[in-house]
């Protein structure tokens, strides 16, 4: 009796510690970062985020061409992906809910989002670029091939099974009597997913592309293989640019120079502190949609 | 009538056009698919699975050190990852509701959508850093902390899923607790913890950027995990910016490999999801 007393307190113990390890790893992580930026954030303070420098030889950082290129980069990607992501919604969420087609689009959707990154920029960078300077040159504008329209064509691309699959969740949980009721009054098929489908479903389309916008702005490879790593504010969306995510990837290991490795953690914890955020913020909407229904 | 006649072609148009725009998302796939087929099967022979790579001029010469790379990678970031996100997830679905598991929950959520890159920096800093050089093991440890949340999260949901009254009539005949856990509660969550397991996996197997500071690379044959360690994906990035067109056949050949792989876990994964 007592030796299973003794075993049942050890479980729960190791249970208990294990989680804590975890716990731990977390709260280690985000100190890391923070330690490790230090002397760059007391250098360059908040001066960081409005600066254009960014010389390693000079050892000056300033990180706005690459904040305004993850920007640009993670907006564009969400325009671009944004009328298909709708289509995907609608289409599995309404019009084929069950059945052979459905199957294939959702099979083809979760293929998409398992394809690797690197992958994909191998892929970008001998079709989509390719193409993308044979129309630059048609249209008399500089045949970079690589750059923001570039990478935010690829980021689209990645981020669109991801969003739609959320907010196609969301669209099915409308309930079958507020469509009928709207049937009942005559309504077409297009007019219910438009007045009644879409405002029900709203807040789970919007975690959707939190969600996605996430992924977006840390999306390390495909960027990085396709921008143009430039480390000038780009001037128009054709130029090169650079992101937070490809300019860490870039120089992180020839990072010569304690200021120079701790800017680039710098922008590292700002990265994670931006997506820590939008993760738990679209996570949040999803656990309040799932409580209500 | 009029009026009804436009609603009704209003509502064809939309279906049709949304169909269309559904149809034309899957484009890029396809040609990705497409190409990585192609240009992939042209490369693949006995010699590129199984010799070490030649420098550039010599023809031939294979990716055996990327295969055995990876392979050591994957399994070693499994073994860190499996037992601790078992166990963390046992802890949050049977203690859904203290201090400690809904910190760890979000810890945990918040870890799924770092970006990879950032996870690579801090197993620099924990590992590479301390030991001097480049590591498998520093790389399977980043690749490990990916893998992490994705098991806690599946563990948690698939044993959250076993009905209550399992657990109970294993209690009540007298089974103590942990051997009701162990005995009980596990297996009936089995495959789909490994379901999630299996998913996990095939993402880290595709995973480039937190090994570009970890395992780093290496041209020759090593499954010493203390020394830098060359990968699949690391290989494919490597050889696609560079400026040889060898090494660009070779960068499509990888892809493939990887695609299969990654092809195959996905229908196992789908067989083992139909049994739940």
């Amino acid at each position: 009796m007592k030796l299973k007393l003794l075993n049942d307190k050890v479980f729960k113990n190791i249970l208990i510690i294990t989680t804590s390890i975890v716990l731990l790893i977390g709260v280690a992580f985000f100190i890391t970062l923070i330690l490790e930026s230090t002397s760059s954030i007391s250098k360059f303070g908040f001066k960081f985020f409005t600066s254009t420098d960014w010389d390693p030889v000079f050892e000056k950082f300033g990180a706005l061409p690459f904040i305004v290129g993850t920007l640009l980069t993670s907006f564009l990607s969400l325009l671009i992906a944004f009328p298909f992501t709708f289509a995907i919604m609608v289409v599995l969420g309404e019009y084929f809910t069950k059945g052979f087609i459905s199957e294939v689009l959702r099979y083809l959707t979760e293929l998409i989002s398992s394809i690797p990154s690197v992958v994909i920029g191998l892929w970008g960078l001998f079709f989509l670029v390719p193409a993308v300077r044979f129309f630059q040159i048609t249209f008399g504008l500089q045949p970079y091939g690589v750059g923001i329209f570039t990478a935010s064509l690829l980021l689209a691309f990645m981020i669109i099974p991801y969003a739609a699959s959320i907010a196609k969740d969301a669209m099915r949980l409308v309930p079958k009597d507020l469509k009928e009721a709207a049937y009942s009054l005559g309504a077409t098929r297009w007019e219910v997913i438009k007045q009644v489908m879409i405002p029900y479903s709203r807040s789970g389309i919007v975690a959707g592309i939190l969600l996605a916008l996430g992924r977006a702005l840390g999306e390390t490879m495909t960027v990085t293989m396709v921008i143009g790593n430039s480390h000038f504010i780009p001037k128009n969306l054709f130029s090169p640019g650079n992101t937070i995510a490809s300019v860490i990837a870039n120089e992180f290991t020839e990072a010569t120079g304690d200021l120079y490795l701790s800017s680039l953690i710098y922008l590292a914890l700002v990265l994670f502190l931006i997506t820590a955020l939008i993760n738990l913020l679209g996570k949040y909407i999803l656990k309040k949609i799932q409580i209500n229904h | 009538m009029n009026k009804t006649s436009f609603r009704r072609i209003k509502n064809d148009t939309y279906k049709l056009g949304l169909i269309l725009l559904t149809i034309i998302s899957t484009v890029p796939f396809l040609l990705i698919l497409f190409f990585v087929i192609k240009n992939g099967i042209a490369v693949i022979n006995w010699e590129f699975l199984t010799s070490l790579p030649k420098p550039i001029g010599e023809n031939g010469g294979g990716i055996i050190n990327g295969l055995i790379g990876t392979g050591i990678l994957i399994i070693i970031a499994t073994i860190i990852a499996i037992p601790i996100g078992i166990i963390t997830g046992v802890y949050l679905a049977e203690y859904p509701n203290n201090l400690l598991s809904n910190s760890v929950r979000i810890v945990s959520e918040i870890f799924q959508g770092v970006p990879s890159i950032v996870v690579g920096i801090i197993a620099y800093f924990w590992l590479v850093k301390p030991m001097g050089h480049f590591s498998a093991l520093s790389g399977s440890f980043a690749l490990a902390l990916i893998l992490l949340p994705m098991i806690i999260k599946s563990t948690e949901e698939m044993v959250k899923l076993v009905p209550a009254d399992i657990k109970e009539a294993s209690l009540s005949l007298g089974v103590p607790y942990y051997r009701s856990i162990l005995k009980v509660i596990i297996p009936a969550s089995l495959s789909g913890i490994l379901t999630g397991a299996l998913t996990g996996i095939a993402r880290i197997s595709g995973e480039t950027a937190p090994l570009l500071f970890t395992a780093f690379g290496d041209s020759f044959f090593n499954i010493n995990i203390f020394k830098p360690i060359s990968s699949l994906p690391l290989l494919i990035f490597n050889y696609s910016i560079s400026p040889y067109q060898a090494w660009w056949a070779k960068a499509w050949g990888i892809s493939f490999l990887i695609v299969i792989f990654i092809l195959i876990l996905n229908i196992l994964t789908r067989i083992l999801y139909k049994k739940i």
